[in-house]
């Protein structure tokens, strides 16, 4: 955890200021989907980070380039496959990890080439997320899947209790857990899964996880 | 390749308007110093043209060396005549305000070593025999024509270049001299490039050259004075050309459309409007381009391969450092995305910052003659974001 906030950063997505206040100065970081750079040029002009970005959308990889950030146009498990082993201090993976089609590969491989790996993920064990589908009948729509369900990107979305689960079950070392609601706030561990919107998990590759 | 390969190309700048560096003059520098070649033999002496644009800075850290392509020339940018139709190869990315903005960088471009436009090659005079080399000319590879070129970057006064620049053979070329002269080079940008030229494009290169050696005007290369090969190297052109073009563009420009009649002929004149276009590609390119530096420069490529046939690509680039972009055509299929991919990959498992991008085309791998902003801007924007001089390289990433 670094020692002072995250500077200058109101324009960052909130899940992404945190992922970023997770990040030590001068850390080798890479971002997975890393969009218009937002997070990476902050780590590298604010926190003297050495930043590679992964972007699928064209348009967000020309806004990379314009702000010299080095970055790879292609998907992300075929642009993370040639880093060596342990090129990184920290993988970033902010809110994408449900529209990945094999999220176990993205983390194991995460975990590959950093030594720490910090995922964010909308959690659908949400209050909201509950009382839409069991009230409505239909499926939830709001702020953090806005999607209708024939055009989400969301292949595999999951609860928190879920990635606890599998943490579990693939040996990841969870070194921290940041619980949010949408609005910026964090909330306690207290029954997470139904309160917080938004979860924020650091996992550490260590003796206990496979790579 | 050449600017003459586009039919019609939208020419934002004109001679004296904004965005063109206006009448320039082709330059020549010879040495007599022996330079040895790949294939083992020497070669002396050795004139290169150039042209440069823009200032040299009094720190004389700007200069941004460009390669050209296969059939390209020294005159990438501007007119030579104020009557001049048409302006350098390279003209829409090299200007005051262009993608290469000679506001702030000093531009080069030499014709290559092997070439017919002014630098030693096949056509030259051999002054062991006082007539031209002709196949007398020892074989080159590119890093021959990367090492005569650093010559002439020394010979201009330059320790260390901003960047390496170029697309297709000039993009190899580019790795070559980063690789070759590592603390040399702040950056590169590598376009419709490859670490190694694959067997599809030594397939049809060696086509091209069977076509002009089986003309009997070409007479082993010994032609000079003579009737040149232009049958032969009109078809190695048409071959070539139809590799540097996409099956959607090729579509969209010509179908079955008919030239000159509106029903078929049953004979083999010219019926389709595509067999007209290659006719006249193949009849404009014997007009400006020598068969024997086709062969000789061909063939470069084809041995190009910065591994040498050594161990892997990651390892090949180990002492690689300067900042990269890559950039690739979704519709070139001679050098294709995947072939950028796959060097991207390389360099990047090395450490090397890089940047890599895919633009979405029609035009195929002689997209980067055209006009295209998305080029043009991440060109740029890559260039203003170097670090120059470079950092040495991290151990990261």
């Amino acid at each position: 955890m670094s020692d002072q906030a995250f500077p200058n950063s109101s324009k960052l997505r909130l899940d992404h200021q945190m992922m970023g206040e997770l990040v030590p100065r001068g850390s080798r970081v890479l971002d997975l989907g890393c969009g218009d750079g937002d997070l990476l040029l902050e780590l590298k002009d604010k926190r003297q980070c050495q930043v590679r970005g992964i972007e699928i959308n064209p348009l967000h990889v020309q806004h990379c380039i314009e702000r010299g950030l080095p970055v790879y146009h292609g998907d992300m498990l075929e642009g993370i496959q040639h880093y060596r082993d342990g090129s990184f201090d920290v993988v970033l993976l902010g809110q994408t990890l449900q529209q990945t089609e094999d999220p176990l590969r993205v983390i194991h491989e995460m975990l590959r080439v950093g030594e720490r790996a910090i995922i964010s993920f909308p959690n659908f064990g949400w209050w909201k997320t509950r009382l839409q589908l069991l009230f409505t009948g239909r499926m939830p729509r709001h702020r953090l899947l806005p999607y209708q369900w024939y055009n989400t990107p969301n292949v595999h979305l999951c609860t928190i209790k879920d990635f606890w689960a599998l943490c579990q079950q693939e040996q990841f070392a969870v070194e921290q857990v940041l619980y949010l609601v949408p609005t910026a706030r964090r909330v306690t561990p207290f029954l997470a899964n139904w309160r917080a919107g938004l979860a924020i998990f650091e996992l550490r590759r260590g003796d206990s996880a496979r790579s | 390749m050449s600017i003459d390969d586009v039919i019609e190309i939208d020419q934002n700048s004109h001679l004296g308007g904004s965005g063109s560096v206006g009448l320039v003059e082709t330059h020549q520098w010879t040495s007599d110093v022996p330079l040895m070649l790949d294939c083992g033999r020497t070669l002396s002496p050795i004139t290169q043209v150039y042209e440069t644009y823009g200032q040299l800075s009094p720190q004389r850290d700007n200069a941004i060396l460009i390669f050209h392509a296969l059939t390209g020339d020294a005159h990438a940018a501007g007119y030579h005549e104020r009557t001049d139709r048409r302006p350098g190869w390279w003209d829409i990315m090299i200007g005051p305000g262009k993608a290469i903005d000679t506001d702030r960088y000093f531009v080069i471009c030499a014709n290559v070593l092997g070439g017919c436009k002014g630098t030693t090659g096949p056509g030259s005079v051999n002054p062991q025999t006082g007539a031209p080399y002709g196949l007398d000319f020892p074989i080159l590879t590119l890093s021959d024509m990367v090492r005569a070129q650093e010559r002439l970057v020394t010979h201009l006064g330059i320790e260390r270049l901003f960047s390496v620049v170029g697309g297709s053979m000039g993009g190899m070329m580019a790795l070559d001299w980063a690789l070759r002269y590592p603390d040399r080079v702040a950056s590169v940008v590598a376009i419709a490039s490859t670490a190694r030229f694959p067997a599809q494009g030594i397939a049809f290169n060696e086509v091209g050259r069977q076509a002009i050696m089986a003309d009997p005007d070409w007479r082993h290369g010994d032609y000079y004075g003579g009737r040149s090969p232009e049958a032969g190297l009109a078809v190695a052109r048409m071959i070539a050309h139809i590799t540097y073009l996409s099956n959607t563009q090729m579509h969209n420009k010509f179908g079955r459309r008919l030239q000159d009649r509106d029903q078929l002929g049953y004979n083999f004149g010219t019926e389709f409007q595509v067999e007209s276009y290659l006719r006249y590609q193949g009849n404009a390119f014997v007009r400006r381009f020598d068969a024997n530096t086709y062969l000789y420069i061909s063939k470069a490529i084809d041995y190009f391969d910065i591994t040498n046939g050594k161990g892997s690509l990651v390892e090949a680039l180990e002492e690689y450092r300067a900042e990269t972009l890559v950039v690739s055509f979704s519709s070139d299929w001679l050098l294709s995305t995947e072939q950028s991919r796959e060097l991207v990959r390389a360099l990047q498992a090395n450490g090397v910052p890089t940047t890599f991008m895919e633009i979405t085309s029609d035009y195929g791998h002689d997209a980067f003659f055209l006009p295209n902003p998305e080029l043009s801007h991440a060109v740029n924007r890559f260039l203003a974001n170097v670090s120059n001089p470079v950092t040495p390289r991290s151990t990261a990433a």
